[in-house]
């Protein structure tokens, strides 16, 4: 499925190849790990911040902050949780790195793990990855025989064990509370905030829960500094994105990309276009619980702050490019129907209204629709966005919403009353 | 800590830094809705329909889980949380019965007195067909799935409240639900039917089982002589199903008002109150001179009784073998009282009002039959009696205060205080104090042992002998005490009660709804201050008790008491290990 990573970036790594660890040390790997342990934490902290780090799970907080909430708290136990559920339709970066660069993603969770002063960690990854679960399992046994995990780790006084913990397999559990409930045995549903995971995470504990790709960039920081690091995107956002590329492209793929590039260029350069005589319709970003834009948006940059702007949500990173024979209604309808089934049913917005949501679309698709069900429709969109328990819940309705901000008259078309008064109009 | 300063729909509000903006907005006279909220509970956030405005927020946050910051600006009546609001209350009503006019809830439902207020006139989500059975599996309560709005209140109140935790949520999106493990129906679980679950569910989803019909019954048939007995915290509670306030002392309006309903006979449960505390404190007394089993537990409670045959099997030896008030009170509604007046016991029909869901259970055990018939016939709530009397038409608060019949009528201010958690220890000490010491009790207020505490403790001087008491109530304090006897650390208490229900009788599970621990407060004052107006505080100092053991029981603890008065218990902890 992943084509290439073609840049000598933060990957640079051979796309069709497993690294393993003397391949890994051999190009610098672990370098970090070494030079941060015999720095005060704060040093390696500090450049990380500068280096601009976000999160790349798809909310984008900093990073640096993160690991200084659970620094700071004077806990007597603190955890860190690699965060490998992806369960993002259209999105398979974090599986790549995991299957093809575990030990950067090792030394990444080390890092982080000491900086925020975290005894014990956990890489979440669902049952469905047995592949990712595998490798890195044999990678942390590889690590703990060669020192880089466990006790005393490259010769200094830090200690530090790994575990990998098998999800069941939720959407959900994507999100950090619920992430946490599943590891302590619990339902996966999400917890009130606050407290966040920072200050009373896993068994209430400080707790730093980062994405696979987030940690995967911190060696290269270190290694190369946060000057480095910054030359590589722009000054909003700095460093390179995971993009995962499907849909109808000729090159569907991962790609390592810089930060500033934009969507046209990503789709054209990358995905090498669509197949001849077709145009693009709609452009989903950011997974199922992404936008739908259309193409006169796609010159918009891959930047926190421009895509902010224009309401689009870079989330985890995935585009999807659906070309003109395809429906944004069923496609909508698809996604809709995704969330309706990995619904924790918690809240009332998110379960009821899925729930509401996927019968309009129901009768949309199949013609029985009226006119106000539109309206219903955006009504019922509107407070799943606004009033639905957690992140997932409120962004379960962004390809809805944005779909009928950008294609409203596909919607309208769909609805049986439609042309009746439009024949009137006519005729009058 | 220092007040923040804050603004509410634009005026601003001076208000203490760590409450919520739910109860910032309460204190100042803003009603916003809230479902899944109750004030004695944990947070849960669920319904969302407590959602408001704040500034700088980009989306509505839900203000019962957020709370103010200094300066926040919150706006609660935007269009766009009204809407919002709105919006979820008809997406809750989509997937609802919407039985609304045959509900038992019908005029008490909080899904729709908030519904009423928020204009909500259409809805125009499809109706969705829930699909769930019925569960009529217990004497006591009844569970409708399909009404449940997922609100998590009744779970809450079984995990964390009571710590039985025999209702989870299970599964996920529409599929999700609130029951007993894998779907079982309620006898096949470890349920005590303690009933806290529907005293604090919103909506029809879980209610006691209603026997308002068999009452009625009963008191249509011309052939049936039928007695009605009060337990003592149903007075202070009744009269707020009327709108009156909380706490209200009605012992007089409600006599009454059973009378007006029909009644051959309008009893106290106070009377065999004050029996029991005869009987108990004799069996204590005999405990400690006979090196007995010790601590003595109180045996009044029937969701404690089941909860102790369920979950700590062990400890059934420590618990008095007396039969609650009610229990002894229908023992000898069919056997003294028509001997007395010369009435066939086969046509007496004892209706028992409590405040309580698993006296229903407890009234149809096997072993409550001493008399020769099913000793109690039907048990009612405070909130079925309350149903009755709408039901007749009957004028709560133009009723006349009338007293009880005798002789099942005669109380004490011992007795009175029973329906408060404490109370049955402090009518009993009164009592044993007498009668192991003879001298005479003048300060009868045993402060210590009243209040809200989880737990509290005291000492007594027995005749030179130090006795240490304890007194809990709610289920997660008594499985404190159970593990405190299990482990050996309970050697040193002579005697505890327990109550199963938080503040004990007052907040049991048949109440009125909108019971919290306000109300309970304002309940057990009452009661104390009923305690006080009694011409009578001791429960051996009852004339109808002492005629009592005159005419029919000799002594207590005697023969006839042991075998109407007294019961074993049963380990029923297989039976759902099994289930």
């Amino acid at each position: 499925m992943s084509r290439v990573l073609n840049h000598e970036l933060i990957f640079n790594i051979c796309p069709d190849r497993y690294v393993d660890l003397p391949t890994y040390c051999c190009h610098g790997g672990y370098t970090a790990l070494k030079k941060v342990l015999e720095q005060a934490p704060e040093t390696a902290i500090k450049e990380i911040e500068e280096a601009g780090l976000r999160g790349r799970g798809g909310a984008a907080f900093p990073t640096a902050n993160k690991i200084k909430m659970v620094r700071s708290n004077p806990s007597d136990l603190r955890y860190i949780i690699c965060n490998a559920d992806e369960g993002e339709p259209g999105t398979f970066k974090d599986r790549f790195i995991m299957t093809h660069i575990p030990f950067q993603l090792l030394e990444g969770i080390t890092i982080a793990a000491f900086l925020a002063g975290a005894g014990h960690g956990y890489i979440y990854i669902r049952h469905e990855y047995p592949e990712a679960q595998r490798i890195m399992r044999e990678s942390i046994i590889e690590a703990q025989k060669s020192g880089l995990l466990g006790s005393n780790i490259m010769g200094s006084s830090y200690n530090f064990t790994l575990e990998l913990f098998s999800g069941a397999g939720s959407y959900l559990c994507g999100e950090e509370t619920a992430l946490i409930s599943s590891i302590e045995g619990k339902k996966g549903r999400p917890r009130l905030k606050p407290p966040y995971p920072t200050e009373a995470g896993l068994w209430n504990k400080p707790t730093l829960i980062n994405n696979v790709e987030t940690l995967s960039n911190i060696p290269k920081i270190i290694q190369n500094g946060a000057k480095w690091y910054r030359s590589l995107g722009t000054q909003d956002s700095p460093g390179t994105k995971l993009i995962s590329l499907s849909g109808d492209v000729n090159r569907r793929g991962l790609y390592e990309v810089p930060f500033g590039i934009s969507f046209n260029q990503i789709i054209n350069k990358y995905g090498e276009g669509t197949k001849p005589g077709r145009a693009i319709k709609a452009v989903n970003i950011g997974g199922a619980s992404g936008v739908l834009i259309p193409p006169d948006l796609l010159d918009t940059p891959l930047e926190y702050l421009a895509c902010a702007k224009t309401g689009i949500t870079i989330g985890s990173g995935a585009v999807f490019v659906l070309d003109d024979t395809r429906s944004i209604l069923a496609n909508v309808h698809n996604r809709l129907r995704f969330f309706l089934h990995e619904s924790c049913g918690k809240c009332t917005p998110c379960r009821e209204g899925l729930r509401q949501t996927n019968i309009i679309m129901d009768r949309l698709l199949s013609r029985k629709a009226v006119k106000t069900d539109i309206d219903t429709l955006t009504r019922y969109t509107r407070a799943i966005q606004d009033a639905s328990f957690c992140g997932l819940g409120q962004a379960a309705g962004n390809s809805l919403h944005s779909s009928l901000m950008y294609y409203a008259e596909e919607y309208l078309a769909a609805c049986q009353d439609n042309q009746l008064s439009h024949n009137k109009e006519v005729t009058a | 800590m220092h007040s923040i300063e804050i603004f509410i729909n634009g005026k601003p509000a001076t208000v203490a830094p760590s409450i919520t903006i739910l109860e910032a907005a309460r204190q100042q006279g803003i009603e916003l809705p809230s479902l899944c909220h109750h004030p004695d509970q944990r947070i849960k956030g669920n319904c969302r329909v407590c959602v408001v405005e704040v500034e700088g927020y980009k989306n509505l946050v839900p203000s019962c889980s957020t709370h103010v910051a200094p300066g926040m600006k919150i706006t609660t009546n935007s269009p766009r949380v009204r809407d919002t609001v709105r919006t979820i209350l008809e997406l809750i009503f989509a997937d609802h019965p919407q039985e609304c006019l045959t509900c038992i809830r019908n005029g008490n439902c909080e899904l729709r007195q908030i519904a009423a207020k928020f204009g909500v006139r259409d809805i125009q989500g499809e109706k969705t067909k829930p699909t769930f059975s019925m569960d009529m599996s217990t004497p006591a309560l009844v569970r409708n799935p399909d009404k449940c709005i997922k609100c998590g209140r009744c779970a809450e109140a079984c995990h964390h409240i009571q710590e039985v935790g025999i209702l989870y949520t299970h599964n996920r999106s529409t599929d999700i639900c609130i029951t007993p493990e894998y779907g079982k129906q309620l006898n096949a679980v470890a349920c005590v039917l303690c009933g806290q679950c529907a005293l604090v569910c919103p909506v029809g989803a879980i209610h006691e089982k209603d026997d308002t019909d068999r009452v009625w019954e009963a008191l249509s048939d011309s052939g049936k002589h039928v007695i009605v007995q009060v337990a003592p915290s149903v007075r202070v509670s009744l009269a707020e199903e009327f709108g009156l306030p909380s706490g209200e002392i009605a012992t007089g309006k409600m006599v009454s008002a059973l009378r007006h309903l029909g009644f051959d006979k309008v009893f106290d449960t106070d009377f065999s109150a004050d029996l029991t505390i005869i009987e108990e404190g004799n069996e204590l007394l005999q405990r400690i001179k006979h090196n007995g089993v010790l601590p003595m537990l109180t045996s009044c409670s029937p969701g404690w009784i089941n909860y102790a045959e369920h979950y700590y099997p062990e400890v059934l030896p420590h618990i008095s073998s007396c039969k609650s008030p009610q229990q002894m009170f229908g023992a000898l509604a069919k056997t003294y009282y028509p001997q007395k007046y010369a009435i066939n016991p086969a046509d007496i029909f004892v209706v028992s009002v409590m405040p309580c869901t698993a006296k229903k259970f407890e009234a149809q055990r096997a072993e409550m039959t001493a008399s020769g018939y099913q000793d109690v016939d039907v048990v009612l709530t405070t909130r079925e009696l309350a149903r009755m009397l709408r039901h007749e038409g009957v004028d709560f608060s133009k009723l006349p205060e009338t007293d009880f019949d005798t002789p099942l009528g005669i109380s004490t201010g011992a007795a009175a205080v029973f329906g408060a958690t404490g109370g049955v220890m402090e009518a009993a000490l009164r009592t044993v104090y007498e009668v192991a010491t003879g001298n005479t009790l003048n300060d009868l207020e045993f402060t210590s042992l009243r209040g809200m505490k989880g737990f509290k403790t005291a000492e007594i001087d027995l005749a030179g002998r130090k006795v240490k008491v304890g007194i809990a109530h709610g289920l997660a304090n008594a499985k404190k005490v159970m593990e405190m006897i299990k482990n050996g650390e309970g050697s040193d208490y002579t005697f505890i009660e327990i109550m199963c229900c938080p503040g004990g009788c007052i907040g049991g599970g048949g109440q009125p709804y909108g019971t919290t621990d306000v109300v309970r407060k304002a309940r057990i004052a009452s009661l104390y201050s009923v305690d006080l107006t009694m011409p009578l505080r001791k429960s051996h100092e009852n004339p109808g008790i002492k005629k009592l053991y005159e005419e029919f029981l000799y002594e207590p603890l005697g023969e006839v008491s042991h075998h109407l008065l007294h019961t074993v218990y049963t380990n029923r902890q297989q039976t759902h290990e099994q289930s």
